[in-house]
């Protein structure tokens, strides 16, 4: 079944969304969007370093983006620079650096649209193996710290005033996002994946009525948008990232409608 | 760590730096089981800082804060905002920190009168609900200590009354060590065991009497604020619950009652005139 590149690509997309949907609505509630994209920037640098160390792609992103993401939670804790503009400084730094190395390396030839916005013609079967296996790793955790987490995302001083540690879950919280950026580098590329942990997640909101119901909504949304944005990307040519990325802004669209009451006016007006 | 006394808490002169200013300093403070503490004192006088460094959320620039192990912490933080991203109801909010039964949740709802918001969205509460939503979740934990910080800002007047009640009464029924701010001078020194008056440091403590007859405190707040304790001798024979039904000094419940007030008897809760107002 996994011969064919399409069936592998929906494969990999699925079990990223449905990652990055849980992990995604955190990413809204703490107001991190930012922090996904520099981590997610700094992916390039580290496929730049798997090509010259010749390692793993997806291994090199994974270990790239905790690093930085435990630099970002220490420089944010010592308070000496505002992190709008540490991140925004250090995500387009990464970036820069990340394409600069690949330019330098002129001996490989690198698909850098493919990097960027993401190639479901590059997904092997080692890709699914290590989305599969990363993923799951990353919902135990998830699942296992989520009343503190969650607690911490409310109210920090809350719950460190009740014991719950805080600063810890942030930190567990950040390499999980690292390692969803690694897995979901070649579905969707570096410039949007915060839009796949975001946007789901944003389409969710609506109908949802307690944060659990949230994150298991964004999951299925963000699987949908894989479906749907790689069959449009099949049809019609187009990169697979913006499609599943277009696709899930439509469900988000969808969403801001407001249904129920369109729903009573036809029945009433049906009455009439 | 086993503190002596049976302490819950105790912070030993301790004090937080920001930059090259002492957000407070020096200060000597224990709670025990079954005790009410509470601190004073003008605006950034440093209450939330010591309340935070007695919970181990800010960490002692100088001095030390211990507290015993295992303790168990309900804590009323000054402020908390809910973002229109998270969709929190108050059932959930109940149990933000650990597991609670449907029954714990509405027991202590109920005993800090917001039960009939059990199923309301946390970011469409109003100041005063959010404070009695707060408290009880603080509550059903049951903690060895309570740390309130301003518990009943936005709460109107009757109802800080009867939750100030409720402190006291928690302190009884639970046994737990109660850390309080407030601003309310005359109803904490009612119900306070022991008041520390700050001022970016300790300007005097001891028992509510004694604090309000300190020179220190008299310059800080004004000779009439000791004259306050006395305020609360008059009382009503009913309460009006934030639900909008009427509670009798006998302990009736009145659901329709008309809008007007005819039956008050200020100073004498023997007699209850409640038949008259249903």
């Amino acid at each position: 079944m996994l011969d064919d590149f399409f069936t592998r690509a929906l494969v990999a997309g699925i079990g990223v969304a449905i990652v990055a949907g849980p992990l995604g609505c955190f990413v809204i509630w703490r107001r991190m969007a930012y922090f996904g994209d520099t981590l997610s920037h700094a992916a390039l640098l580290g496929v730049a370093l798997s090509l010259l160390f010749d390692v793993n792609t997806t291994l090199a992103v994974g270990g790239t983006s905790i690093i930085l993401a435990v630099l970002l939670v220490s420089l944010r804790r010592s308070e000496t620079l505002s992190s709008d503009a540490l991140l925004g400084l250090l995500s387009h730094s990464a970036l820069a650096l990340g394409l600069v190395c690949l330019a330098f390396m002129t001996w490989v030839r690198v698909d850098l649209l493919g990097l960027l916005f993401g190639d479901i013609l590059a997904v092997t079967r080692l890709d699914i193996a290590m989305i599969y296996a990363g993923g799951a790793l990353v919902l135990t955790v998830l699942v296992l710290i989520w009343r503190r987490l969650f607690a911490a995302t409310v109210n920090p001083d809350l719950a460190g005033g009740e014991g719950l540690q805080p600063e810890r879950m942030e930190l567990v919280f950040m390499i999980l996002t690292a390692i969803v950026i690694a897995i979901s580098l070649k579905i969707v590329g570096a410039l949007l994946i915060t839009a796949l942990l975001i946007i789901p997640a944003a389409a969710a909101r609506r109908v949802s009525s307690s944060p659990e119901q949230m994150a298991i909504l964004a999951a299925f949304a963000g699987a949908a948008s894989v479906v749907g944005g790689l069959y449009t990307s099949l049809n019609y040519d187009t990169p697979s990232g913006p499609s599943i990325v277009v696709a899930a802004l439509v469900l988000f669209v969808i969403s801001l409608v407001p249904w129920g009451r369109l729903v009573t006016r036809m029945r009433t007006g049906s009455q009439e | 760590m086993v503190l002596e006394n049976n302490r819950l808490v105790e912070l030993d002169r301790a004090g937080v730096r920001r930059g090259a200013s002492w957000l407070v300093r020096g200060v000597d403070l224990s709670v025990s089981p079954g005790e009410i503490v509470t601190l004073i004192g003008p605006n950034g006088s440093g209450k939330s800082t010591t309340a935070k460094m007695t919970l181990g959320i800010l960490k002692p620039s100088e001095g030390s804060s211990r507290r015993k192990t295992g303790l168990s912490v309900g804590y009323v933080p000054q402020k908390l905002a809910i973002d229109w991203t998270l969709p929190l109801s108050v059932r959930r909010f109940m149990r933000l920190t650990n597991a609670l039964s449907d029954a714990e949740c509405s027991t202590a709802l109920e005993q800090t009168g917001a039960s009939r918001l059990i199923g309301l969205e946390m970011r469409t509460l109003s100041g005063g609900e959010l404070q009695r939503v707060m408290l009880a979740r603080a509550i059903a934990r049951r903690p060895d200590l309570l740390v309130l910080d301003e518990p009943v800002q936005g709460v109107d007047y009757a109802g800080e009354i009867s939750i100030y009640n409720l402190i006291s009464e928690i302190r009884n029924t639970l046994g737990c060590g109660i850390l309080m701010i407030s601003h309310d001078l005359h109803v904490v020194m009612a119900a306070a065991d022991q008041v520390i008056c700050l001022n970016g440091h300790v300007c005097c403590r001891g028992t509510p009497s004694d604090v309000s007859k300190d020179d220190n405190y008299q310059a800080l707040f004004g000779a009439r604020a000791g004259l306050g304790l006395a305020v609360y001798e008059h009382h009503h024979d009913h309460v009006h619950l934030p639900d909008g039904t009427v509670k009798h000094a006998d302990g009736s419940l009145c659901t329709d009652c008309p809008g007007e007030h005819q039956g008050h008897d200020h100073g004498d809760p023997g007699v209850s005139t409640g038949a008259g107002n249903a």
